[in-house]
């Protein structure tokens, strides 16, 4: 007789893990990776490869030797922030930076509070934050698309010449900067969505995004009313403002389809370790990202506010999940008097 | 018109085809037959003969105690050789049962057949159902009489029979349906006359076509009895699952079934329920399927309660390759055995062997709040808040965030791409809150 093995139920698990969670992100962050390295050549190839095998690497020395967990075998998370992070730099981010901007990523953002699944906030959003604030030339100094292609014209420029010529403004800079007009003539509605634009690596092209994005619907991967309300009361708040004042303020197709919005909302919002669960907590989360990214956009000294709307929602998470828990079969709804008359 | 269903639920491939063309065979009564004193949820039945007697196969080795409770009749015709500890798959620890020795072919020791069921007063119907020892045979195995008692005082609406077999792998549900439908629809009569019902609800899942057109033909249009179609879906066979589907009540938190006017049965409990009216044949053998990717010869079996299952193994054709799991149930909520040794039960509705590639998988994860487990809950519950709760011995907690409304499914666990053993943290968290609290 052989040895008989005993667990528990259920004794049938969906062939699934978190690697392939993680896999799947990766695969639908494919077309817009690729869309960054043909538009911003050879460095946006370094820094995204740097991001994935440089956070695969950090991990592993976080865990192993930090961690003292000797066991410990990637599950790809590491990967996924790694990738965010790199698409949400400028190209012209030295890669050293990138490597800082990693380590503080995975070691303040996720492992100082016991790793994955622990972490409060989006960890590529904490490394984008602190690159932001701490080197916040590097981190907004846009080439122009496809730049490599003027590569022999400009052979001896001076440091200088060569900011001119290869960096521009992009689209949301150009709105705080010179208004409506002037960043509506400058990038059509067509540059935007196909990511003819200067930006991050990743941010550019909502079209790669939206391909991406629908693989992850394919496989549920992702916990869609977040970017649908997010993206919605974008749209919504902007053109409120656009209807009281068109030449400062951009139009709402403008604001949905420049800057991080995309990125952030298909990919940083949805995370599924700092985003709620429920139906009604991801309509919340999602609507209170929309109001503090448009309120940042408009009303602050910065041009975007993504990243900031998304952290500071994060920090909302475990009240939203608490006020927004599904009724349990056969439970009444009860009114808050009765609960207290209870005690 | 839409399909009947519930919110939540998981679609765990079914692998039904195995067992499905396979009619029910009977097994030779055991020549050693182990019959614990523990069958059902509620008191354990008390033993009412000595070591040494000679008993008849259906004669009463242990009558009921308490009114959750029911008695138990011998699986053979033989000698009674001792109350010996065995290991008890639902207790979890070795508990009493009677060792009895077959001598002979079946003398079978029956009560008065009741063919004209309709001429008995409910009172006499119910008291047939507790004296043959009827339990529910879906897998719970609750007294089936015990269900009744509110409803003896004040008649309910619905009497719901759950044919949905949910679990994957089971056929003998459906093979019954195929097999015996109009001993199910006898079943149902009975029912209804005990219970006052006026209307009974068969609800079959779609992927069983064949045993909704039995059923459906079984019903002679009686508009008493409507077959009702479910979607596949995991759990739908559970009590408040069924309800839900077919009458949109729902069961209040903490409460059973009559409460909304219904009362659930299996297929299974029917027949039994037919047999021990009309044949007055109490409950000592029962439908099972011997199925999963370790077995030679996939059956469904009629076999006496008190068979070791390593007797059903050989009767069966023993199993492929490398053995590594034996599950008594389905693969959801059904349990791995320690040994071949143990008996089949009132409430074993199958045998699984599964591969060593079926095993278990690795160590639990992290939660990555990916939430699959909160859709997947039927019951409206958050199982990764209340496996952290759980894990972290937060017991009041877990038990305020609906810990106890868990009918342990499974289909949390079944989708955890972090292999998080949800029903095990869940199945001790209830038990030590309950040993805290003082109960039992």
């Amino acid at each position: 007789m052989p040895k008989l093995i005993v667990s528990p139920a259920p004794h049938l698990r969906r062939n699934d893990s978190v690697r392939k969670v993680m896999i799947d992100v990766l695969l639908a962050l494919l077309p817009a990776t690729l869309w960054s390295i043909w538009n911003f050549g050879h460095r946006a190839l370094i820094l995204c490869i740097l991001g994935v095998v440089g956070a695969e690497l950090i991990e592993l020395f976080i865990m192993r030797v930090l961690r003292k967990r000797t066991d410990f075998i990637s599950d790809g998370s590491a990967a996924v922030t790694g990738l965010l992070l790199a698409l949400n730099v400028s190209s012209t981010l030295p890669w050293y930076l990138l490597l800082l901007g990693l380590f503080f990523a995975l070691g303040v953002g996720k492992h100082v509070y016991g790793g994955l699944g622990h972490n409060p906030f989006n960890p590529a959003l904490v490394g984008r934050v602190f690159l932001m604030i701490s080197f916040p030339i590097e981190m907004t100094r846009f080439e122009i698309p496809r730049a490599w292609a003027l590569g022999e014209a400009v052979t001896g420029a001076s440091p200088a010449q060569w900011e001119g010529i290869y960096t521009g403004a992009t689209p949301l800079g150009l709105l705080q900067g010179g208004g409506f007009e002037r960043a509506s003539n400058q990038f059509s509605y067509g540059d935007l969505f196909f990511g003819n634009i200067g930006g991050s690596l990743g941010e550019i092209s909502a079209l790669m995004l939206l391909i991406g994005c629908v693989y992850l619907i394919i496989r549920m991967r992702i916990k869609l009313l977040v970017p649908i309300s997010y993206i919605g009361s974008v749209l919504l708040m902007t053109s409120v403002f656009f209807g009281m004042d068109g030449t400062q303020f951009g139009s709402p197709l403008f604001h949905i389809l420049s800057g991080g919005l995309m990125l952030g909302a298909l990919y940083m919002a949805t995370d599924m370790v700092t985003s709620p669960s429920s139906m009604k907590g991801q309509l919340i989360f999602g609507i209170g990202c929309g109001i503090v990214t448009v309120l940042i956009r408009l009303f602050s000294g910065m041009p975007e506010g993504v990243s900031y709307s998304i952290l500071i929602m994060n920090a909302f998470k475990p009240i939203i999940d608490r006020y927004t828990r599904p009724r349990i079969l056969g439970q009444q709804r009860i009114k808050p008097k009765e609960v207290r008359s209870n005690g | 018109m839409p399909l009947h269903t519930f919110r939540g639920g998981i679609h765990p491939p079914d692998r039904k085809i195995l067992s499905e063309d396979c009619s029910h065979e009977v097994m030779p009564p055991p020549l050693r037959a182990v019959v614990f004193l523990s069958q059902h949820i509620g008191r354990d039945a008390q033993s009412v003969l000595e070591p040494g007697q000679e008993v008849k196969t259906g004669e009463l080795i242990a009558k009921h105690s308490g009114v959750i409770s029911a008695p138990i009749h011998s699986p053979v015709t033989g000698k009674l050789l001792e109350i010996t500890k065995v290991f008890h798959p639902v207790h979890q620890k070795p508990m009493e049962a009677w060792v009895i020795e077959r001598t002979s072919e079946d003398v079978i020791d029956q009560m008065e057949p009741m063919n004209a069921f309709d001429q008995f007063p409910k009172e006499v119907l119910y008291q047939r159902i507790l004296e043959a020892g009827i339990v529910g045979m879906g897998g719970a195995a609750f007294p089936a009489h015990a269900k009744y008692i509110e409803a003896m005082k004040k008649p309910i609406e619905y009497l719901m029979i759950n044919a949905a077999e949910c679990e994957p792998y089971l056929t003998t549900d459906y093979r019954m349906m195929l097999e015996f439908p109009h001993e199910i629809i006898q079943g149902i009569r009975i029912l209804l006359r005990v219970l006052g019902a006026k209307k009974a609800l068969i609800g079959v899942e779609d992927n069983k076509p064949k045993a909704i057109e039995e059923m459906k033909k079984a019903t002679n249009s009686d508009p008493s009895i409507e077959v009702k179609v479910l979607r596949t879906k995991y759990p739908q066979g559970a009590e408040k699952q069924l309800i839900k589907a077919l009458l949109n009540r729902e069961v209040p938190v903490g409460s059973f079934p009559f409460s909304v006017g219904a009362i659930v049965h299996n297929v299974a409990t029917c027949i039994a329920i037919a047999r021990a009216v009309v044949d007055g044949t109490p409950l000592y053998e029962r439908g099972m399927t011997f199925t999963g990717e370790g077995v030679n010869t996939p059956k469904n079996l009629i076999v006496r309660i008190g068979t070791p299952i390593q007797d059903v193994i050989d009767f069966a054709g023993g199993w492929k390759g490398e053995l590594s799991k034996v599950i008594m149930g389905g693969p959801m909520m059904g349990i791995a055995l320690p040994s071949t040794e143990i008996p089949v039960m009132k409430g074993t509705s199958g045998i699984l062997l599964l591969e060593p590639s079926q095993k278990s998988p690795l160590a639990e994860q992290s939660c990555i709040n990916c939430g699959y487990c909160i859709h997947a809950c039927p019951m409206g519950l958050l199982p990764n808040e209340l496996a952290k709760l759980a894990k972290n011995r937060k017991y009041d907690q877990a038990v305020e965030l609906g810990l106890m409304n868990c009918c342990e499914c499974g289909s949390c666990a079944y989708q955890c791409p972090s292999k998080i053993e949800h029903v095990k943290h869940f199945k001790l968290a209830k038990k030590v809150y309950q040993t805290l609290k003082g109960g039992k």
